[in-house]
């Protein structure tokens, strides 16, 4: 067989295969389902889906235990209308290390204190300043995606087990 | 100075004699309606400048202050009651209002002058005017906030144990007052390095 020709083969086959396989191969209409719906879900192009109502912050003062030991701790309570910029940080007026005294907060981890080279400051490093960007406040709503993180805990537990495979 | 004397005993002497050509019905009615009319008038130009709308008429407040407080839950909220300008920043009992608004003429010298006609002026002098409300608020235990807010009324119960546990342990101890902890309730802060509290 001449090598043109087998090339050309060669194109004709992947491109039947791409065909099938592709998932950039836009589906029918009639094919879309609720399954792939975007999240503007079912709602026409001229229209504009309401939003959904805005769930009910965590308002406690229990910590919560992490998932993983790197996790940054999550906020228990509500931080509406918290100001958190250059001129000040109201996070820092209840868990500083100054503040916890007083107000009875979790202090900063002592990482906080550190550069990236691990030296420590006398002050919060800056680039822990801003707490929201690691540390998020909990709200009960759905799962959007299913998620079957399991902790290390659970998973020593089980493969100890034994018959456990 | 004998000059001056005599000045002031002539008009004393007009003062305490009798009239002698308008009736006492013209003098006492009249003093009357004239009375009713300065009085309204004087009371109800008192209470146009306390209003939000007198406020934001000048634009040092409409755009800094104003847009902050819009943001907050002293003016959107689940109740619809929210506070205007002078709901936090005037003192309702009369004397205090008369001696507060005796201390905003220095505001409208301000505003004649532009001290703080732009944002930059306005975010330098931000912390001054912070601490002026914060020490009017600090030495009138937090009026201004107790006026709808009362600790007698608070449930404890109701509130978010955090909430809850610092009140109990502050607010009805007296070991401080509203202002404390809650600036920048309705505004952004200023810088708050070295502000106590705060560092």
């Amino acid at each position: 067989m001449k090598p043109q020709k087998v090339f050309t083969l060669l194109a004709a086959a992947m491109l039947v295969a791409g065909a099938l396989t592709s998932p950039l191969t836009a589906p029918n209409a009639q094919d879309v389902g609720p399954s792939i719906a975007t999240l503007r879900g079912a709602a026409p192009l001229d229209r504009t889906n309401s939003a959904p109502r805005i769930p009910q912050t965590e308002e406690t003062d229990r910590r919560r235990a992490r998932n993983y030991p790197e996790q940054p701790p999550t906020i228990p309570h509500k931080i509406d209308g918290y100001q958190l910029d250059k001129n000040g940080n109201q996070c820092l007026s209840c868990h500083a290390r100054t503040r916890v005294a007083e107000s009875g907060a979790p202090m900063i981890s002592v990482t906080h204190f550190m550069d990236r080279d691990g030296q420590a400051l006398a002050a919060v490093s800056p680039r822990r300043y801003f707490c929201n960007q690691c540390h998020v406040v909990q709200a009960r709503t759905p799962d959007a995606v299913p998620n079957t993180f399991v902790d290390i805990d659970s998973l020593l537990a089980v493969e100890h087990k034994p018959g456990a495979n | 100075m004998s000059k001056l004397f005599n000045l002031i005993k002539g008009y004393w002497g007009t003062l305490s004699r009798p009239a002698v050509h308008l009736s006492l019905g013209f003098l006492s009615i009249g003093g009357f309606v004239a009375g009713v009319i300065f009085w309204g008038g004087f009371n109800t130009a008192l209470e146009f400048t306390n209003t939000e709308k007198f406020c934001i008429s000048c634009h040092e407040m409409r755009d800094n202050v104003y847009q902050e407080l819009r943001t907050t839950v002293h003016f959107t909220n689940q109740s619809g009651v929210r506070a205007t300008c002078p709901d936090c920043h005037v003192p309702h009992d009369w004397t205090d209002k008369i001696a507060r608004k005796m201390q905003a003429s220095k505001e409208v010298w301000g505003t004649i002058f532009g001290t703080i006609n732009t944002r930059d002026k306005f975010l330098e002098k931000r912390l001054e005017l912070a601490k002026h409300e914060w020490s009017r608020l600090k030495s009138n235990d937090s009026l201004e906030c107790r006026n709808c807010h009362s600790s007698e009324s608070m449930d404890f119960s109701l509130q978010s144990p955090r909430a809850a546990e610092a009140h109990k342990t502050f607010l009805v101890t007296g070991q401080k007052t509203c202002i404390d902890c809650h600036k920048g309730i309705a505004h952004e802060l200023p810088n708050m390095a070295g502000v106590e509290g705060w560092n």
